[in-house]
């Protein structure tokens, strides 16, 4: 780091003020995680404290293992995840680059008619859906929320990444036209890679909400065969008795998925491979 | 042979006319620079021969095929970008071969084409790299070499030397013209330095808000300006537009080149030095002669400082002579 424009103080306080940030945001997930491995009564006796030798009690992961089809839940989510990501994220990119790329009749309003999904919440039109999917025949199954939140997510998407692509070199799209590349390639192999900061940010931000959401899958696709992780966690919640062991295991458990595929993400987001290309 | 004919082309942008019925021939083997201020429509005149943007009227064609309606890559051309437009994930050799495998040439051709093409360019140490790891020079190389392996029938510069440096662009000046000289190819380069324009053209053309203004060899535009603006943008520094009335009767301009000037004790123009430039070869001495400025270009070095008063001459065969449409008169 350049000693002459970074004073210690300053330094101290910018990381002192991110610790912080830090230790506040995991706190409710160090608070879950410590939980989850603790009996019934050292939960409610000291919420705080770390389990120990005493309290240490594996029987919420079991009761969770036993109870329901745990990791049928878990790979509904993930399925649903991941493909509704990849549908945002192709069908978002492939309508951003026509707006961006192609001049035609009505570009800006279809523009503002794709971005105009940003201010209105999608469960707004809950009922509609509902009737939808009955008539298609696609309640209790992964597609009807795999199409639900492609469409939650296409609005942002098309936004964030048309702004991207307009900044991507036409020096470069015409070098490849002048080349012989389709359209398609230019597409695929030459602004894709170069907007894959902007892919990884829409990705980050569609994800976690895709994930945790219990709304769609409890009116969707409340099917024991298509619970995803949320709504199957649901069953240890009680109107009268909560099983906290099992629900916390479980929310232990949900979290690492979203984790890792963070991690991905956000590896793109920081890597820097499109220096060079023009200038 | 010609390489390129220009009939009447014309484009607009919705209501903006930016190409204005531009006819013009380039020969075979020619070194063709479209030069113009920016905004005067010469890259849009090359995306449109490159077929990157369709004309709206008029016709263009290549080596005697009409091209309005062939896709740029089927139109036997090569493009050199400003910005380099390199392939960022392809190394030096899949940026130069991307091209030939798309037309589907065999491997052997390839591999010698790429030879060739790194030879010529001094690239042969640099074809495993990726463009994020080559300097400016460098890149420009390569985009070039891109170029050259698609052996075109005609190549399309678009302002490849701004992003380089004043010594580099010098150097890859005169790349580019020993290139042409190589290659024998027909180019076209477009370019808004008039330096880049008289050294490397064999016929330059001018254009002002999309109108051919005037079309010549080097010299003769500069020895023989059809009018006010082409003689005014040719030379540097540039020539000096001075009223008639200041120097006799009429409503005229006279134009002389800086250089034309020269001390005289008699000499009919009196000039105050507002800034004398010294550049050891040559000294640029900038005056006001009433209102206007006056630059004069001496040669050698001269002992003159700013506020004196000089007097200056010209011989009249090299004063040209303009009306106020700015039209040459003769």
């Amino acid at each position: 780091m350049n000693k002459a424009r970074h004073n210690p103080i300053n330094t101290a306080a910018m990381h002192g003020a991110l610790i912080l940030y830090t230790l506040i945001a995991l706190f409710p997930v160090f608070v879950i995680l410590i939980n989850s491995f603790k009996s019934r009564r050292a939960i409610f006796r000291e919420p705080l404290a770390l389990p120990n030798a005493d309290s240490f009690s594996m029987i919420g992961y079991e009761t969770v293992m036993k109870q329901g089809d745990f990791f049928l839940y878990f790979q509904n989510s993930m399925i649903v995840t991941v493909a509704s990501l990849f549908f945002i994220l192709l069908f978002g990119a492939m309508a951003a680059y026509a707006l961006s790329e192609y001049q035609f009749k009505g570009n800006l309003v279809m523009g503002l008619y794709l971005a105009l999904g940003i201010m209105i919440p999608i469960r707004i039109g809950t009922v509609a859906i509902l009737e939808m999917m009955v008539a298609t025949g696609l309640v209790n199954t992964l597609w009807a929320l795999i199409l639900v939140y492609t469409a939650q997510g296409l609005p942002l998407a098309v936004f964030i990444l048309s702004e991207f692509m307009r900044q991507v070199s036409d020096d470069l799209k015409n070098a490849g036209r002048i080349d012989g590349l389709s359209e398609y390639t230019i597409f695929f192999r030459l602004v894709l890679p170069l907007v894959r900061p902007a892919m990884a940010t829409v990705a980050v931000f569609n994800m976690i909400p895709i994930w945790n959401d219990l709304w769609f899958p409890l009116i969707l696709a409340p099917a024991e065969e298509t619970k995803t992780l949320t709504l199957g966690s649901q069953v240890f919640i009680g109107q009268f008795v909560t099983d906290w062991n099992a629900v916390l295991s479980a929310l232990s458990m949900a979290i690492l998925p979203v984790l890792i595929l963070y991690v991905i993400f956000s590896r793109q987001l920081i890597r820097g491979i499109t220096s060079g290309a023009v200038k | 042979m010609t390489a390129l004919t220009l009939t009447n082309v014309n484009k607009s942008f919705g209501e903006v006319h930016v190409l204005k019925d531009i006819s013009l021939e380039v020969e075979e083997g020619e070194f063709v620079v479209f030069v113009g201020p920016s905004g005067c429509g010469k890259s849009t005149l090359l995306r449109v021969i490159a077929g990157l943007e369709d004309a709206s009227s008029g016709e263009i064609n290549i080596d005697g095929q009409t091209v309005n309606l062939v896709p740029p890559s089927k139109r036997g051309i090569a493009m050199v970008f400003q910005s380099y437009a390199l392939y960022p994930h392809l190394n030096v050799r899949g940026n130069m071969t991307l091209a030939l495998k798309q037309e589907k040439q065999s491997k052997a051709v390839i591999e010698e084409r790429v030879a060739t093409a790194s030879r010529m360019l001094n690239l042969e140490d640099y074809l495993d790299r990726y463009p994020s790891e080559l300097s400016g020079g460098q890149r420009q190389r390569v985009a070039i070499g891109r170029a050259i392996v698609r052996e075109p029938k005609l190549f399309l510069f678009d302002e490849p030397l701004s992003n380089l440096d004043a010594a580099l662009r010098m150097n890859t000046r005169i790349e580019i013209a020993n290139l042409h000289r190589a290659l024998d190819a027909s180019m076209i380069y477009v370019t808004h330095d008039q330096t880049e324009a008289m050294t490397l053209a064999d016929k330059i053309v001018v254009l002002r808000d999309g109108r051919v203004e005037q079309i010549g060899t080097p010299m003769e535009l500069y020895n023989n300006p059809a009018n006010q603006f082409v003689a005014g943008f040719l030379g540097s520094p540039s020539m000096n537009f001075l009223p008639e009335g200041l120097l006799g009767e009429g409503q005229n301009t006279i134009g002389i080149r800086p250089e034309d000037l020269f001390l005289a004790d008699d000499g009919p123009l009196t000039a105050r030095v507002s800034h004398v430039e010294k550049l050891g070869g040559d000294t640029n001495v900038i005056a006001k002669v009433n209102d206007h400025s006056v630059t004069a270009r001496l040669f050698g070095q001269h002992a003159i400082s700013e506020g004196e008063e000089l007097r200056f001459a010209y011989t009249a065969d090299k004063a040209y002579r303009f009306d106020t449409n700015g039209q040459r008169l003769r």
